[in-house]
């Protein structure tokens, strides 16, 4: 009998990851650790249903800002990207710019930005400044990588730019461009969260992070545990989802996306 | 001559690094021939192919171009296919078509017609990494083509293909000059391919870039698989092989391998 080649695949990382769960849940048992020194993977799924109400109310407030931060982040990026591609002037105007942004880590941005702005727009500022420059870069980048001989050809048939960009570059970049969209995706989430952290519960609707800062504060850890967990699958969902966006667009030509064998 | 199509006269081109790859250049391509620059690498061969499709500038000397300065009237074959790998192989085909405007249903028509001619008309569907070499180097020629070009420019289409596939698509070449009564101009560093093609071979040597003899090739000189081994054809070959020799032993020996400061 032929097994379906993609339990194959998944079968090593699930084990390792029921593995992880079943010993954690042993060492919490047979040691009788109390719950609010290291509660059981167990407790933590109860509180997570006993708490659902609550953590998926503050879950999609995260991802909305999450998604929000990256839908601008690309659009912003891809604009950005397609600015320096046209005008070089203007890539070398602008990259010190985006790259001190980008460097300055975010968690130290954000108390300044919460003076400067309401609660729930520094955060968003916050998950698009991590998420746009990777995007940026990848974008300016796969821009500027078409094959020479292609744009050689465009030439030689008296291509606009317009058509250069739309035709050649653009294509020729997308792989490079969704690269740093799976990048920014990941990290969009790492800024809303960080934002979040900062602005505590000066917001109105409150996200994850303001969830486990809550639940520290009472000392609830299973409650703290459960919303990291929403955490750590919302960013899984987001490389997962992205990772399926990437692969059905360039499933026919790129290299990345060729099943092995073909 | 006035069937001249383009001309070089005295042509330099100097790199901005120093390098010199043409010097002194002196050239006609002629309406209807198959001219082949023939040379070893270094000796700016396809830096005059690109100063013919204007896709360079000449740095001393002047290029004639009697050709309309139209888009088009060129059609250029690189060393590698050059297709775009997102695409199809008709979307591919129909680049320049589109690029110049063309009437979709012409330019559908015209497509289906060069695909045809190069023996592919079944794959237009598919997309590029699905071809083998020696037919993506077909679709590439048939891009070429698709705009009815009066001058064809190939550089080393061949060079990266095998010797079988090389041999079969040299035949579809002259046939397909033949058929379509273009003129071509050919760069290769294969002189058993430059003689088996060619009406008319330069000669080029590296150190400068320069033109170092002229073979006119005897348009009665058959062309099979056959001609390969004939006496005639065997002539030729050496004959080119020695102008090579020759230019090389020219250079000092320290030059040999050095680049031009």
């Amino acid at each position: 009998m032929k097994i379906q080649p993609g339990i194959i695949r998944y079968a090593p990382s699930a084990a390792v990851v029921a593995a992880l769960l079943f010993a954690w849940e042993a060492v919490v048992r047979l040691g009788h650790i109390p719950p609010f020194i290291l509660p059981a993977p167990s407790l933590v799924l109860t509180t997570l249903l006993s708490d659902r109400t609550t953590l998926f109310a503050s879950l999609v407030v995260t991802l909305e800002t999450t998604f929000t931060a990256l839908l601008i982040a690309v659009v912003g990026g891809l604009l950005l990207a397609i600015l320096f591609s046209q005008w070089k002037w203007l890539e070398r105007a602008l990259l010190p710019v985006a790259v001190t942004l980008q460097v300055t880590p975010i968690i130290a941005i954000a108390p300044l930005l919460l003076v400067y702005l309401a609660p729930q727009s520094a955060v968003l500022v916050c998950a698009f400044l991590v998420a746009f420059f990777p995007i940026l870069a990848n974008a300016a980048l796969g821009l500027a990588s078409a094959d020479r001989n292609l744009v050689d050809l465009f030439a030689l048939y008296g291509a606009s730019r317009w058509q250069s960009l739309l035709w050649l570059r653009l294509p020729a970049a997308l792989p490079f461009i969704l690269g740093g969209v799976r990048i920014g995706g990941g990290l969009a989430l790492i800024g809303a969260i960080a934002g979040e952290l900062a602005a505590g519960a000066s917001g109105r609707e409150t996200g994850l992070a303001f969830r486990i800062i809550e639940a520290g504060y009472r000392l609830d850890i299973p409650r703290m545990f459960a919303a990291l967990a929403l955490i750590s699958f919302a960013g899984i969902a987001i490389f997962v989802i992205l990772s399926a966006v990437s692969y059905f667009l360039l499933r026919r030509w790129h290299e990345s996306a060729l099943d092995e064998g073909n | 001559m006035n069937d001249a199509l383009i001309s070089f006269h005295d042509v330099g081109k100097l790199y901005r690094n120093g390098t010199i790859a043409l010097a002194h250049v002196d050239l006609a391509i002629r309406a209807g021939e198959f001219l082949t620059l023939l040379g070893p690498s270094g000796c700016g061969k396809s830096t005059a192919l690109r100063l013919i499709a204007g896709l360079e500038k000449a740095s001393s000397g002047q290029v004639e171009r009697v050709l309309p300065h139209k888009p088009g009237t060129i059609g250029f074959v690189f060393q590698e296919p050059t297709l775009m790998p997102w695409a199809r192989i008709h979307e591919n085909v129909l680049l320049p078509l589109r690029l110049q405007k063309v009437p979709a249903r012409e330019a559908r028509q015209r497509v289906a017609e060069v695909l045809a001619l190069v023996g592919l008309e079944e794959f237009g569907k598919a997309y590029p990494r699905e071809l083998s070499g020696g037919m993506r180097m077909r679709v590439s020629i048939a891009r070429a083509l698709a705009l009815r070009p009066a001058l064809l420019l190939m550089d080393e289409p061949f060079a990266a293909l095998d010797e079988i596939t090389r041999f079969r698509l040299n035949d579809d070449l002259l046939r397909l000059k033949k058929e379509l009564a273009t003129t071509i101009a050919f760069v290769t560093h294969s002189v058993f391919e430059s003689v088996y093609l060619s009406t008319r071979i330069m000669v080029m040597a590296a150190r400068p870039g320069r033109i170092v003899e002229e073979i006119v090739i005897d348009p009665a000189l058959p062309r099979d698989q056959d001609a390969r081994a004939s006496v005639s054809y065997m002539d030729y070959c050496r004959r080119a092989s020695r102008a090579l020799a020759g230019a090389a032993a020219e250079l000092p020996p320290q030059a040999e391998g050095s680049k031009t400061p």
